[in-house]
């Protein structure tokens, strides 16, 4: 099937399987590797890339899907204001350990942060409830939300 | 490669339909996890996909004579963030999934799933909720219980596709929901009560309850809210122990991986006894 979707801001126009994961087609045929495969069923969170500006699990998107749609991964978003806020956030709070989740939790930051710019904390809790960490026990990750509301106040 | 459909419109989409056994695609959440084959390897489709959910007369939410007509192919963010959806709704709803789930999960996905843990059921048993099916010959409507068959299976022939689900555009003055699963959300469903009332001076002018993954579809009895509607709250305690009874013989869950049949059975019980005691509170 024949598709035209823009990733990064970039127009494509591939012929790809319709059923192709949008994970696998990131990861394999784009290269974006900050797009991980964590559980393969939409229950961790770690394949997490917005779509039309909203976080969804990649792991779930048929590549039939995503016609006429804007695809933003790490790659790119990691050269915006927000995303320095997130990442001084995550740093300070120390919620990066193995990093496996991290692209997936600054993901769902910026969609949670797009659309509630000032979550309490049981909102950030909610809004971050998609995504696993196996190491840093989700509080360190929530202070690091919290930094980073302070740090980029303003931008969202 | 599996062959796809893409079509702008519905009425095209029902001439597809009408022509080709198709795999219908509306957000992916249900059939791609359970097609997942592992990193890379294409999941594998039998039939051609007809993806449906950038349709837009699939998508709309509107009030039609005190009726809310909602789109298949509305998501559950798309409803969370709409007007016209009813809090009693949305609260079920904000305890499905997680937020990137619901960006893509549709309501017409989770009914036509017809799974007895599908969490917006027992809210459209509960209000009698009609769901529209359109082919290229036509439209019909099908209340919500004739509609979901058993579990996995609902009532659409090969050529036809959920359009919309109508709900009377209702509020209730007692709301009781409560989803038990493992972790908030993102686990299956292990049992789930649904309560609506409406009281006024002391006594119930209005009920209904539904349970959800306790019996091989969603469980709701007329009959014994019948009993319920017009009770003042003293008489409601009295007739308690007949109405429990009543719950016990038609709730028959299952023993599975999540759960036990003994639990379920116990814990709706109780949930069913808390909402009705608490109608006076
Ligand atoms: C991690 C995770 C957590 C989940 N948590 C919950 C939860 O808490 N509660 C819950 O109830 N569900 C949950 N689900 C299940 C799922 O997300 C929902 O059932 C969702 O609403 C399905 O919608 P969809 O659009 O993604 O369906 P799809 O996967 O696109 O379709 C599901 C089925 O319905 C058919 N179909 C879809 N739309 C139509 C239509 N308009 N006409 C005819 N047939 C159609 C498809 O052919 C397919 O058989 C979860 C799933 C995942 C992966
Ligand atoms: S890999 Fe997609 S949610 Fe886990
Ligand atoms: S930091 Fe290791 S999984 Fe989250």
């Amino acid at each position: 099937m024949k598709i035209e979707f823009y990733l990064n801001n970039d127009p494509h126009e591939i012929e790809v399987d319709p059923a192709y994961r949008l994970l696998d087609l990131l990861r394999e045929d784009f290269g974006l590797t900050s797009v991980k495969e964590g559980c393969g069923e939409g229950e961790c969170g770690a394949c997490i890339v917005l779509m039309n500006g909203l976080a969804v699990n990649s792991c779930l998107v048929p590549c039939g899907s995503i016609l006429g749609k804007h695809i933003i991964t790490l790659e790119e978003f990691r050269k915006t204001d927000r995303y320095e806020a997130i990442e001084k956030g995550f740093m300070d709070a120390g919620a990066v350990q193995c990093g496996f989740c991290t692209p997936g939790f600054v993901m769902a930051t910026e969609s949670l942060l797009n659309q509630n710019p000032d979550p309490t904390d049981e909102e950030i809790r909610e809004g971050l409830s998609g995504n696993l960490c196996r190491c840093t026990g989700y509080n360190l990750i929530i202070k690091g939300v919290k930094l980073a509301m302070e740090k980029g106040a303003g931008l969202w | 490669m599996v062959n796809a459909f893409h079509p702008e419109t519905l009425s095209k989409a029902l001439e597809i339909l009408a022509e080709n056994p198709c795999t219908i695609m509306a957000g992916g959440t249900d059939l791609m996890a359970q097609k997942a084959r592992g990193f890379a390897i294409r999941p594998v489709f039998e039939h051609p996909l007809l993806f449906i959910n950038h349709i837009d007369e699939l998508k709309q939410i509107s009030l039609e004579d005190n009726e809310i007509h909602i789109g298949a192919c509305a998501t559950l963010s798309e409803l969370l963030e709409s007007q016209l959806i009813a809090d009693t709704f949305k609260d079920v709803i904000r305890q499905m999934a997680s937020p990137p789930i619901r960006n893509l999960a549709t309501i017409g996905g989770n009914i036509c799933n017809a799974s007895p843990a599908a969490d917006t059921l027992p809210y459209l048993y509960a209000l009698d909720a009609q769901v529209e099916i359109q082919s290229q010959t036509g439209l019909r409507t099908l209340p919500i219980r004739e509609f979901i068959k058993a579990p996995k299976t609902n009532g659409l022939q090969n050529n036809e596709l959920l359009t919309h689900i109508v709900l009377p555009n209702k509020e209730f003055d007692i709301n009781f929901y409560r989803k038990l699963g493992q972790r908030r959300g993102m686990s299956l469903t292990k049992a789930s009560f649904h309560g609506l009332a409406n009281v006024t001076n002391g006594s119930v002018t209005d009920l209904c309850l539904a349970l959800g993954s306790v019996a091989p579809t969603i469980v709701r009895c007329e009959l014994t809210e019948q009993l319920l509607i017009g009770q003042s709250f003293i008489n409601i305690e009295e007739i308690l122990p007949t109405v429990l009874n009543k719950y016990s013989e038609i709730i028959k869950p299952i023993d599975d991986a999540r759960s036990t049949a003994k639990y379920r059975k116990e814990v709706s019980i109780r949930l069913i006894k808390n909402f009705l005691l608490g109608l006076g509170k």
